[in-house]
């Protein structure tokens, strides 16, 4: 599924300082059961953002008005668990791009990457200074920069680094995605398959 | 021969990589492929859009399992929602010629059993489905993980995938097990030795006495749960263990077709002098029945010791303490003796007729406690039908019990069968997630012992104290 280009974003964030947000968390299986991709947002973080009567939990962060912006801030091993990519689309479908941890579970990761939001990685210490200028300012304005591979904390100039391989930098950057890439060499998948003795 | 030493892992990556990407991800094919109602359907709507179709529908296999019912499997499917996704499977599978075990179908299961079981799965495969516990056919030697949805997209039109070769883990336990300690507890033993995370960016090996004395349903309980370190699965050797096993099996090689398999599998161990990027070693003595208390499977101790105090633990203190705070737990406290509501025997970590029969021999000739609700699901139909034939299901009625039919059921509580918010389950599943078995429902991670013990006595009891010398000494 096509998504947006990433270049260059700039945008204030919003704040998870959670360790181990498991993508039930993120959209309960309970959710998982339409067979097209829509509507995915309204249930992101369903049982942390309301009560089981359906009104918002105020104490929760997507419903404190004075978050927003399209990065969301997660404490370490963010996205663990279940396989579900419904928790990428989820949080795609909300309006966030990027997600910036101190780690990222393997598959969520991958499953990010595949649909355009841009998973990033940074020190430990980094993530607290980001956490630590939103608290400071919630109109904190934050650069992720792709192409540099680097995040800046504006409103300080502080601002670290991250790794992506040049594959996956250069898809997000032009929207493509694996798909089409398999496509162009079916030729030698076949050619594999024919040796292969399973 | 090489004169490199080279893991087991690395042979079976090596052998599948079809294109190397300079700075990027490995093009790796894909042996078989299995499908369920859930994270399939936006694939095939993607390959419609594309207009790409499916390239070897023969090495992709579908079941319905995550949103089944799992009592009247022969009425139709109540929840519209659920319906549609069970009637897309079926249409989808029908139009790109993949074989099913549908809803009703002998051969039904959930994934993870229903693979294994009829011989789909072999030593030395790459194997994938959009679902994180497909690690649990690493126990045969393969590698073996879990995959998103657009991924499921890329192995239906494609047969292969692009993933960046993960780092090498091998985690040794040598030595014996001790008593009423089965491989559930070496899993949630390990997890909450190295956290949930602690392997996360890696992939496992398995290794050592353990391992190597483990059956292969022990085997796929371990791999199963290597997920919930965080690793991207986990593998153990094959060995006549598991050529036992395959062997016969409906999709297992026959005639010569076996014996130039076998030859091949018995090359598939990692060499002495191998290097792992990490190793770890454990000692099986070390290990007692274990149980879960937070709400991630590395929240785990041994059952007759205490929640640990949040200056104890790796997680941040934050973090810790709105675990506890869910489950409504306090630190420094007895796990044995909490109350418990219902017990949830299943799943594709613990649905497996060994993992019934060790239920049976500690509920044998005592009865189920009236403040537990007990929910026990057979992995499959033909685990459901091993029960029967093998008088499991006469101890279990015998003992006020009642068997459901196959489907992941609770585990993830997709369907009906959800724990009440606030109620306690002890679970032979996977995961101890807030709201996983149902929202408010709150989770303890055990052996099939461990329910069993919690069954009759309706309270967190160690089930060694209800062994019979015989069965300890089995």
């Amino acid at each position: 599924m096509a998504y947006d280009k990433f270049t260059i974003l700039k945008s204030t964030a919003v704040p998870l300082p959670i360790e181990n947000v498991d993508t039930d968390q993120i959209i309960p299986a309970r959710f998982l059961k339409a067979t097209e991709r829509k509507g995915f947002g309204d249930n992101l973080f369903r049982d942390w953002r309301y009560n089981n009567d359906d009104t918002p939990k105020q104490d929760f962060v997507l419903n404190n008005p004075i978050y927003s912006g399209k990065i969301l801030v997660g404490g370490k091993n963010f996205g663990s668990g279940s396989s579900r990519e419904h928790a990428a689309w989820a949080i795609y479908d909300y309006g966030f791009r990027c997600v910036i941890s101190s780690f990222f579970a393997d598959i969520f990761k991958g499953n990010s990457l595949n649909i355009g939001i841009l998973p990033v990685t940074v020190s430990e210490a980094f993530v607290d200074k980001i956490f630590k200028a939103i608290e400071a300012d919630p109109n904190a304005e934050f650069e992720v920069n792709l192409p540099e591979q680097k995040v800046t904390i504006l409103a300080t100039g502080e601002s670290e680094g991250f790794d992506i391989n040049g594959y996956k930098k250069h898809n997000m950057m032009n929207g493509f995605d694996d798909i089409d890439y398999l496509q162009a060499m079916k030729e030698d998948i076949g050619a594999y398959a024919e040796k292969s003795m399973y | 021969m090489s004169t490199n030493p080279t893991t087991l892992f690395d042979k079976v990556w090596d052998a599948h990589v079809v294109r190397k990407i300079e700075d990027g991800p490995d093009v790796l094919f894909i042996d078989r492929h299995f499908i369920h109602e859930v994270t399939s359907p936006v694939a095939f709507l993607g390959i419609e859009s594309r207009n790409i179709g499916v390239m070897y529908p023969q090495r992709t296999f579908a079941t319905a399992d995550h949103n089944t019912p799992t009592i009247n499997q022969h009425l139709p499917v109540q929840d519209p929602l659920s319906a549609k996704q069970l009637a897309a499977l079926s249409t989808n599978a029908e139009k790109y010629g993949i074989s099913i075990w549908a809803l009703g179908s002998p051969k039904n299961g959930i994934v993870h059993v229903v693979g294994p079981e009829n011989g789909i799965t072999q030593p030395g495969m790459t194997i994938v489905c959009g679902d994180s516990h497909t690690s649990t056919h690493g126990a045969f030697g393969s590698i073996a993980f879990g995959i998103g949805t657009s991924e499921v997209e890329m192995v239906l039109s494609s047969q292969c995938i692009m993933q960046p070769k993960p780092k090498k883990m091998r985690i040794v336990i040598n030595g014996k097990l001790g008593k009423g300690v089965l491989p559930k507890d070496v899993a949630l033993y390990m997890i909450a030795q190295i956290t949930a995370s602690g392997a996360t960016g890696y992939f496992a090996e398995f290794a050592g006495e353990v391992f190597e004395n483990m059956s292969m349903e022990g085997r796929m309980t371990v791999c199963n749960m290597s997920i919930e370190m965080g690793a991207r699965g986990g593998m153990i050797a094959p060995d006549e263990t598991t050529f036992n096993y395959v062997k016969g099996r409906e999709k297992a090689p026959k005639g010569e077709a076996w014996d130039k398999a076998l030859a091949y599998w018995k090359t598939l161990k990692t060499d002495d002098g191998a290097a792992f990027d990490k190793e770890l070693v454990f000692n099986g003595a070390d290990i007692e029945p274990q149980i879960t208390y937070g709400t991630n499977p590395g929240l785990g101790t041994g059952i007759t010791r205490k929640i640990p105090k949040a200056s104890e633990v790796k997680d941040g203190e934050a973090s810790y303490k709105k675990s506890l705070a869910y489950m409504d737990f306090q630190e420094d406290e007895q796990i044995i003796g909490k109350k418990i509501d219902y017990v949830f025997l299943g799943s594709c970590t613990n649905g497996r007729i060994e993992d019934f029969r060790a239920f049976a021999s500690i509920v044998k000739g005592k009865k189920k406690a009236d403040n537990i609700t007990a929910w026990l699901v057979p992995g499959s139909h033909i685990v459901e039908a091993q029960i029967k034939e093998e008088g499991i299901l006469d101890i279990l009625t015998e003992a006020g019990f009642e068997l459901r039919q196959p489907g992941c059921s609770a585990c993830l509580a997709m369907n009906d069968d959800k724990i009440p918010a606030g109620k306690y389950a002890v679970s032979t599943s996977n995961r101890n997630f807030e709201g996983r078995q149902g929202p408010g429902a709150r989770t303890l991670l055990a052996s099939p012992y461990v329910a069993a013990a919690v069954a009759v006595t309706g309270v967190v009891t160690d089930p060694r104290e209800l062994m019979e010398e015989e069965a300890i000494t089995a």
